[in-house]
């Protein structure tokens, strides 16, 4: 017999691919029956009987996408539902102000157009010839391209850009580089430095700070001597319910002029009053305390995940306690401590929340960029150059972490489960962190008293602390009476806004990111690389950033939304997304992939195991990203406090609106609202599914195939 | 003989993961009702070549047919075989009978017909009782006859195996072993095997098929592959052997094989004078007194009970040798002389 000839190395499925053609036959139907534009109003068909050509062609070719599916004519379908896509953007942006915004019929035609084009492609033999997969990776690439790198690229551009729109080197260097964001002054004993400066020289202080604090509270709970799982779970539970203004509202309370502990320094000890706590210290203490149960969680997971046994060795060694610590634990504790620290680096540049109740004259990055679009002088292009550094100062730490961190990493972690118990720390070091981490608690337990009662006295800020249901009845109150208008209390709107945009946003994140996770880990196709790291890269990128590029690419036609509640549930899905993979990813890893194979011997599609074997072994990871991006919804000001309007505020931004007018008691009373609200969601969710988690269905045979 | 056409025909099938080249230009036949065995050391493509006929794997050149239909450009939900996993893979959220009837439904069945033939299988191999449990209520053995159940109710022309006592212990794996070539003999089914353990292909197979490096070294009937292997590589591999290299030469009987200048008598099966390998069956060396042979001393003793295995130094090297005469222990350091039979050696090319 001759050589074999060369088979192609994809797999062409035999059937006529009936779902490619119902995919296009919708995007004809959308085109047909529901209005194009954002104002409502024709369809694209009846735009195009009336003879617009960008429509006439539009329709032409996505019918023509139709009847080629049909027809298995996989390639035209290919060319005719991209082009469609390409054409119906190339149009829209070239009319650019005065044209159409997309709305609803646009929309789910152009979706439906971008999946008939990657079942299409997929028939062609691209992504192993698995249009599921396809269509995935396609859509989400697309729609990772319009709402994450369209509006970081345009904000990029912005900075480039005079405010005639005129491209101007010169002014993008001037603003890059203006003395205001880079001037040092303050190092070589002068007044002010630059806002990069200010936010630099924070974020280090607090990086260090909070992987100290990290650390020492970790050495208690893993080295102490005694189980301390309610700390732990403590930890792990305050930042997720905590909006990130509360810490730094309760610090106001505690150290302003007029606050608790302020006025008993006076009374007591003669201090005088001053506003120290506005500035950097303060919002030092207050990212500190809002950030260093993150560094906690990190260096409590590699503490545990140190093989007792390495320290054991170096006991029958005859090492000390101390040496042991010094020479076996802290080493190999060193790269959680350098993740830690530039995990508190990178959140402390990101953070808005806190600096804008907190920072005063210390200005920094993130409320700068918002104050050159919403304060007095609307300078976007200045927005956009400060956007520009800020991001810039974010990738190079996280550049840093995968560079320097990835190669740093022990593997402390062996296939053979060793038993044996840790060595303890030295006692005097034992004292001296539990001193410390009572003294932290302590604190930390003041702040969230003061904003769990505030909202029920008076005035805590002055001191006043007559009851009163005063400030909760002004947000909340209701009123039975009248049905229309039941809710008549000022924060009810904004509740009700932030619980639908989250409740709305959490699943759309779930489906998004889990979705992209499977493809990531499953499936072997050309670009799996990159296609993983565009669904990552928006968990590096500063809320604010995010806020800036929304506010300045999708203020105009085509891609008009703002205003609306589109732009907050958008802006949530992607910025949360990577969270969603991380998790999908990572409970994907503990599913034997044979699981699929097994599926796929038994004649099941790659959508039946996908539906009835992947999707129901994922559901704690699935549990997992619904809680953390409904919560995280809740609770994010830095992208959404450009986004919100009068008619779709978010609770977050109405707060810091009070805050900013002064009204403490209000803010405080809602705050706690929102906490006590996240911690029901939460500890509900986590009943339920720890519950679930006992049945018999709960231990999943994880096998490990070879 | 059965009709290979109802069976599988992989013709000159080469895998290649980029400039790796996994499987290379390999073809080979399962007759129906045969059970076939891919056999070799770990890396040597047998599992690739399985996941090929499965359809798990895209093949880089070359033609798969199942049932007599090319299935080359099929993906594995539209392939007539079903497989069973090293793992199992069983759904752990599902009961028994869900992971049995899971083939059936996918196809379109409706319920109830799906778990009449589910349950049909299942009690075929004594699960009845189990169908409302989890897989992680199950003993290994057990989830073991599930995943072979849950492929068998497609009533594929072609089942698969890969590895699958590899997850039992030791005393199981025997029993396992019987039962499934009992079943196989039974359904007459045409069944392709994957092992890395020569003693349970040997014991399983109708036909074995020895990989290494990507390539077929050797094929046949299992005794066919012990007593005449066809290369250094494939004595070694399957049973032990003792390897001499040394010189073929003319004899006035036939043959003789000399080393570390010892010549012994051997049957040479055509093979031409000049340098060669022995290869010998450790059972097969006979271990007697000083006298005629090759003149060696005991350098290791090990009792097992049914037999005594020494290694004694000679000047062909180090032997193994088994003894069934465990009465006569001999000392370390005894003095001994090693000689066989004329037909219990092969001579390889070297």
């Amino acid at each position: 017999m001759t050589a074999a000839t060369l088979a192609p190395t994809v797999f062409v499925p035999v059937a006529r691919d009936r779902a490619t053609t119902w995919v296009a036959a919708g995007a004809l139907a959308a085109l047909a029956l529901v209005p194009w534009g954002l104002e409502g109003g024709a369809s694209s068909l009846a735009l195009a009987l009336r003879g617009e050509l960008v429509h006439v062609v539009l329709v032409a070719l996505t019918a023509l996408a139709v009847v080629c599916a049909w027809r298995g004519a996989a390639r035209v379908t290919a060319i005719a539902a991209g082009l469609a896509v390409v054409w119906a953007f190339a149009a829209g942006f070239a009319a650019g102000v005065k044209g159409t915004s997309f709305g609803a019929g646009a929309a789910i035609a152009l979706v439906a157009l971008v999946a008939c084009f990657a079942r299409a492609i997929a028939r062609r033999g691209a992504f192993k010839g698995d249009p599921t997969v396809a269509t995935i990776v396609v859509v989400v690439a697309a729609l990772l391209a319009i709402f994450i790198f369209f509006p970081v690229g345009n904000v990029l551009s912005a900075a480039m850009f005079d405010d005639k729109g005129a491209f101007a080197p010169g002014l993008a260097a001037s603003r890059l580089f203006a003395a205001d964001i880079w001037e040092m002054q303050c190092l070589t004993g002068g007044v002010h430095c630059g806002v990069a400066i200010n936010s630099a020289v924070l974020a280090t202080l607090v990086g260090f700070l909070s992987t100290f604090v990290g650390l020492v509270l970790a050495l208690v709970v893993q080295r102490g001597g005694r189980r301390y799982a309610a700390v732990t779970k403590v930890m792990s539970i305050l930042p997720i319910v905590t909006p990130p203004f509360v810490i730094a509202l309760a610090l106001v309370v505690l150290f302003g002029r007029t606050g608790l502990v302020t006025a008993i320094l006076n009374d007591v000890f003669g201090i005088p009053r001053s506003r120290w706590i506005y500035g950097l210290p303060g919002v030092a203490l207050a990212q500190l305390l809002t950030f260093s149960p993150i560094a906690f969680l990190l260096l409590h997971g590699a503490l545990a995940a140190i093989s007792p046994a390495l320290e054991e060795a170096a006991q029958t060694l005859r090492a000390s306690r101390w040496r042991i610590f010094r020479t076996v634990t802290l080493p190999l504790l060193k790269p959680a401590l350098a993740n830690a620290f530039l995990l508190g680096f990178v959140e402390s540049l990101a953070d808005f929340g806190n600096p804008i109740v907190l920072a005063g004259n210390y200005e920094v990055l993130s409320t700068k960029i918002f104050f050159a679009i919403a304060g007095a002088q609307h300078e976007p292009g200045r927005a956009a150059a400060l956007a520009v550094v800020l991001l810039g100062l974010t990738l190079v730490a996280f550049w840093l972490q995968q560079r320097w961190i990835g190669k740093l990493s022990y593997v402390t972690v062996t296939g053979k489960g060793d038993s044996g118990l840790h060595a303890l720390l030295p006692p005097w070091l034992r004292r001296a962190c539990f001193s410390f981490a009572v003294a932290w608690f302590v604190f930390t337990i003041a702040c969230y008293a003061v904003i769990l009662t505030g909202g029920l006295v008076k005035d805590i800020g002055r001191g006043d602390m007559t009851l009163t249901l005063h400030h909760l009845s002004q947000g909340f109150a209701i009123d039975p009476s009248s049905r229309a208008t039941m809710f008549v209390g000022s924060a009810w709107d904004s509740l009700f806004t932030t619980l639908q945009v989250a409740a709305i946003s959490a699943p759309l994140t779930a489906i998004v990111g889990l979705l992209s996770a499977y493809v990531i880990t499953r499936h072997r196709f050309a670009g799996r690389r990159a296609f993983e790291f565009l669904t990552m890269v928006s968990f590096a990128i500063p809320g604010t950033v995010i806020g800036v590029s929304y506010i300045v690419a999708f203020n105009v036609a085509p891609l008009e939304l703002t205003g609306g509640m589109a732009i907050l549930v958008l802006c949530f899905v992607f910025r949360n997304m990577p969270v969603g993979v991380r998790a999908g990813i990572a409970a994907l890893a503990q599913i034997d992939k044979t699981l699929d194979e097994a599926s796929s011997t038994l004649r099941a599609s790659t959508t039946r195991t996908l539906t009835r074997v992947v999707l129901p072994l994922l559901k704690p990871a699935i549990v997992a990203t619904l809680v953390f991006s409904f919560t995280h919804a809740m609770t994010a000001v830095s992208a959404v406090i450009f986004l919100a309007t009068a008619k779709y505020n978010l609770a977050t931004v109405y707060i810091i609106n009070r805050v900013e007018a002064g009204e403490y008691p209000l803010a405080i009373a809602y705050s706690s609202v929102l906490i006590f609200i996240m911690l029901a969601i939460l500890l509900g969710v986590q009943a339920l599914v720890g519950e679930t988690r006992l049945g018999r269905r709960a231990t999943p045979m994880l096998a490990g195939g070879g | 003989m059965a009709d290979p056409q109802g069976g599988v025909v992989f013709d000159h099938v080469t895998k290649r993961y980029g400039a790796v080249t996994a499987v290379d230009d390999v073809s080979f036949t399962v007759a129906q009702g045969h059970l076939v065995t891919l056999l070799g050391p770990s890396g040597c493509g047998k599992t690739t070549t399985l996941r090929m006929v499965a359809g798990l794997e895209p093949v880089s050149g070359g033609r798969v047919l199942i049932g007599g239909n090319d299935v080359t450009l099929r993906a594995a939900n539209e392939r007539d075989v079903s497989m069973v996993f090293q793992s199992y893979a069983l759904f752990p959220h599902m009961t028994v009978l869900e992971n049995a009837c899971y083939g059936p439904l996918a196809m379109g069945t409706d319920k109830a017909k799906a778990r009449e033939l589910a349950r049909e299988k299942l009690a075929m191999l004594g699960l009845a009782e189990f169908e409302n449990r989890l897989p992680s209520e199950l003993s290994g053995g057990q989830q073991q006859r599930v995943a072979v159940a849950r492929s068998l109710v497609l009533e594929p022309a072609v089942l698969l195996f890969d590895e699958p006592l590899s997850n039992l212990d030791a005393k199981l794996r025997r029993r396992v072993r019987e039962e499934i070539r009992e079943l196989q003999q039974s359904l007459k089914l045409t069944v392709l095997y994957v092992t890395h353990d020569q003693e349970e292909a040997l014991a399983v197979s109708d036909h074995i098929i020895v990989m290494n490096g990507g390539r077929i070294a050797q094929e046949g009937a299992p005794e066919d592959l012990y007593e005449r292997p066809v290369s250094r590589f494939l004595a070694d591999f399957i049973g032990d052997a003792n390897l001499v290299d040394g010189e073929l030469a003319p004899d006035t009987h036939g043959a003789s094989f000399a080393a570390g200048g010892v010549a012994l008598p051997v049957h040479a099966h055509g093979m031409a004078a000049g340098p060669a390998t022995l290869a010998i069956r450790p059972q097969r060396l006979v271990l007697g007194d000083p006298g005629p042979g090759i003149p060696g001393s005991v350098k290791r003793v090990a009792y097992l009970g049914s037999r005594v295995e020494y290694v004694v130094a000679t000047a062909w090297g180090e032997l193994l040798i088994f003894d069934g005469d465990v009465h006569r222990l001999r000392r370390r350091d005894e003095a001994v002389a090693v000689t066989f039979a004329p037909d219990a050696a092969i001579v390889l090319p070297r």
